[in-house]
């Protein structure tokens, strides 16, 4: 309820359109999916040599791999990996970079200096090949994955939220704070932490399809996952010698990947624009 | 300008410096002694000493960095663990490969993502512009491993269009050798008239140049969309509108060239993107690149050849951004103050 009785509908966030509904849509299924892996999938998790390599059917609908896995449960299982690994990449990115940002848009001068010229060599290194280089020299797994991509994707917050930082930090309320002589972790923490978060948010659901996008190429390249844990993009590896053959090992995850990184980068299309009604084309 | 000019090339500097030293210390991170991983699990004592020795790896650390930085400026790039050959050699075989597959790439997409970018903003929230921005975020969310793996089955393997893998067809060096000017086999054969080989190396490129072309076709088609409308939007556009101009002529005519502006830039960093991302395609078609150098390297813990790799991406990287913020200062005045 609000006090002038405008519309509730007004006061939601409009769904900004049909392509960012339909991205909304398949997160939640694929989410839904991932975490009700062992109840929604249909055969455990386990190889099963009699029924290797079976073509699609009734029985397998996107047939089984070489050992003998249910694709379909591999799948449903590898979601968890890769959402698992977004989730972590952008948290730890997000809470990294932004708590340097806000430091630095905060702060200006020569603190904000060092903090952007460090942003700058990390920034120097596209994501994937810092991640190849930290990859090999730490133990692959999922772990390091999260690690490695996280080192490279913080600096992208910190950029963002000095920027937002500094232009709230201008504003009249936090002048008022300053001169009433509130001390600056705080006027950070209570007022320019929280209305910086925005552009933040969307970033991240803007992020999200590229960092599974990373992930699945490190695990690719042998250098994330290890068996026996599902994950799509070490699915697509362990398949490619049997493609001619047996198109159904690759096909349907990379399918996955598609799929899920399109309907987050979508997703994150349209909250942007529907926040910044400037970059919306209507 | 000048001051300009001073601040961002300062600035680019320390980037590099930083790089240099982030190189370094994932080197040092590598688990396992470089000495044993270079002279071979059944070297004496004697003679990981002297590989110790010869590198300098019983120096203090401070005094190693001091050392590798003065290596790096006087073209000392190491010795390859796996090649044995001067790590700056190998990067100066394999790097034309991939800039020849990357250059072929964003012919691609600049080609194919300029014009229909153009073609979503003249009809946009029409179906031409839903076919564009849906196409184009398919391109950009693709997994790029999976998209070559599958052309490569569907064209070369099944179709049989075009070969497999490789450069070109090797057979060829035999009877119609190639000499090299600058490396970049497509462009050493336009230029010496070898036309055998420039024929082949076109039907190896095309595959691999359009998975690797996917990327930036889709960002180039955005961005082209979103500046033109923005720039139709401007007060120029609603007074050519004014005078009787089209929406086409508009578009083509007044708003394509300032909206060229932030594609050309996006252009530059797409471009050291890609080089990264076209690894991901030589290990699927066999090119023989950085890409496929670094999946070598990284198979046998090659440090010094992981870390020139590195370092030669990171230092194309900042240069791109170099040129994209001067151009920027050249072309916008404002962007000189930021």
């Amino acid at each position: 309820m609000t006090a002038t009785g405008a519309p509730l509908r007004r006061r939601l966030p409009r769904i900004p359109d049909r392509f960012a509904a339909l991205g909304a849509v398949i997160i939640v299924i694929v989410v839904l999916a991932s975490l009700l892996a062992p109840w929604l999938a249909p055969y455990p998790d386990d190889p099963n040599p009699l029924e290797s390599l079976q073509p699609p059917s009734a029985a397998h609908w996107l047939g089984t791999d070489k050992v003998g896995r249910d694709v379909l449960t591999q799948i449903l299982y590898g979601g968890r990996t890769s959402l698992f690994i977004a989730a972590a990449v952008l948290a730890v990115s997000a809470v990294v970079g932004v708590t340097l940002g806000v430091v630095a848009g905060y702060a200006g001068g020569w603190i904000r200096d060092m903090i952007m010229r460090v942003t700058d060599v990390f920034l120097a290194f596209p994501a994937l090949l810092l991640s190849l280089a930290l990859a090999v020299v730490l133990q692959p797994g999922v772990n390091t994955v999260v690690l490695a991509i996280a080192v490279t994707w913080w600096p992208w917050y910190t950029r963002l939220a000095a920027s937002v930082a500094a232009s709230i930090s201008t504003r009249s309320y936090v002048d008022a704070a300053r001169c009433l002589g509130v001390p600056a972790p705080l006027i950070i923490l209570r007022h320019v932490l929280p209305n910086s978060l925005t552009p933040v948010l969307v970033q991240i659901s803007l992020d999200a399809g590229g960092v599974i996008l990373t992930a699945a190429a490190l695990s690719y390249l042998g250098l994330g996952a290890q068996e026996p844990t599902a994950e799509w993009g070490l699915m697509v590896q362990q398949g490619q010698t049997l493609f001619t053959t047996n198109w159904w090992v690759v096909t349907f995850p990379g399918l996955a990947i598609l799929v899920t990184a399109f309907a987050f980068n979508v997703l994150g299309e349209g909250l942007r624009n529907a926040l910044d009604p400037r970059r919306a084309v209507k | 300008m000048p001051r300009y000019l001073a601040r961002r090339l300062g600035q680019a500097l320390l980037v590099v410096a930083g790089v240099v030293m982030l190189t370094f210390s994932v080197m040092r991170l590598v688990p396992g002694d470089p000495a044993v991983a270079y002279a071979g699990p059944k070297a004496t004592p004697d003679e990981l000493a002297a590989v110790r020795e010869r590198f300098g790896l019983d120096d203090p650390l401070p005094l190693q960095f001091v050392n590798y930085v003065r290596d790096l400026l006087t073209g000392d790039w190491g010795i390859s663990l796996h090649t044995r050959r001067p790590v700056r050699d190998d990067l100066y075989q394999a790097f034309p490969a991939s800039l020849e597959l990357v250059g072929a790439a964003l012919v691609i997409a600049i080609v194919v993502g300029i014009p229909i970018g153009v073609l979503a903003a003249r009809y946009k929230t029409k179906f031409p512009d839903f076919g564009v921005r849906f196409t184009s975020m398919l391109a950009v969310s693709m997994p790029v491993f999976w998209l070559a793996l599958t052309l490569q089955l569907v064209f070369a393997g099944n179709l049989g269009w075009v070969p497999i893998a490789g450069e070109y067809d090797s057979s060829l060096d035999t009877t119609s050798p190639l000499t090299l000017w600058t490396n970049i086999t497509i462009v050493d054969a336009l230029i010496t008239g070898n036309w055998p080989i420039f024929t082949s190396t076109l039907e190896h490129l095309v595959l691999p140049a359009l998975v690797v072309a996917a990327y930036p076709t889709g960002v180039i088609a955005q961005m082209t969309r979103a500046a033109l409308i923005e720039e139709s939007g401007q007060d120029h556009a609603r007074l050519e509108r004014a005078l009787g101009f089209g929406e086409t002529s508009i578009l083509t005519r007044f708003a394509l060239r300032p909206a060229l502006s932030p594609v050309l830039s996006l252009i530059a960093l797409v471009f050291a993107y890609s080089i990264v991302n076209g690894f991901l395609v030589e290990a699927v078609f066999n090119w023989p690149g950085l890409g496929r150098y670094a999946a070598e390297s990284i198979k046998s813990l090659d440090t010094p050849a992981i870390a020139g790799v590195t370092l030669l991406i990171a230092l194309v990287y900042t240069l791109a951004n170099l040129v994209v913020d001067l151009l920027q200062g050249v072309v916008d005045p404002r962007a000189r103050a930021r």
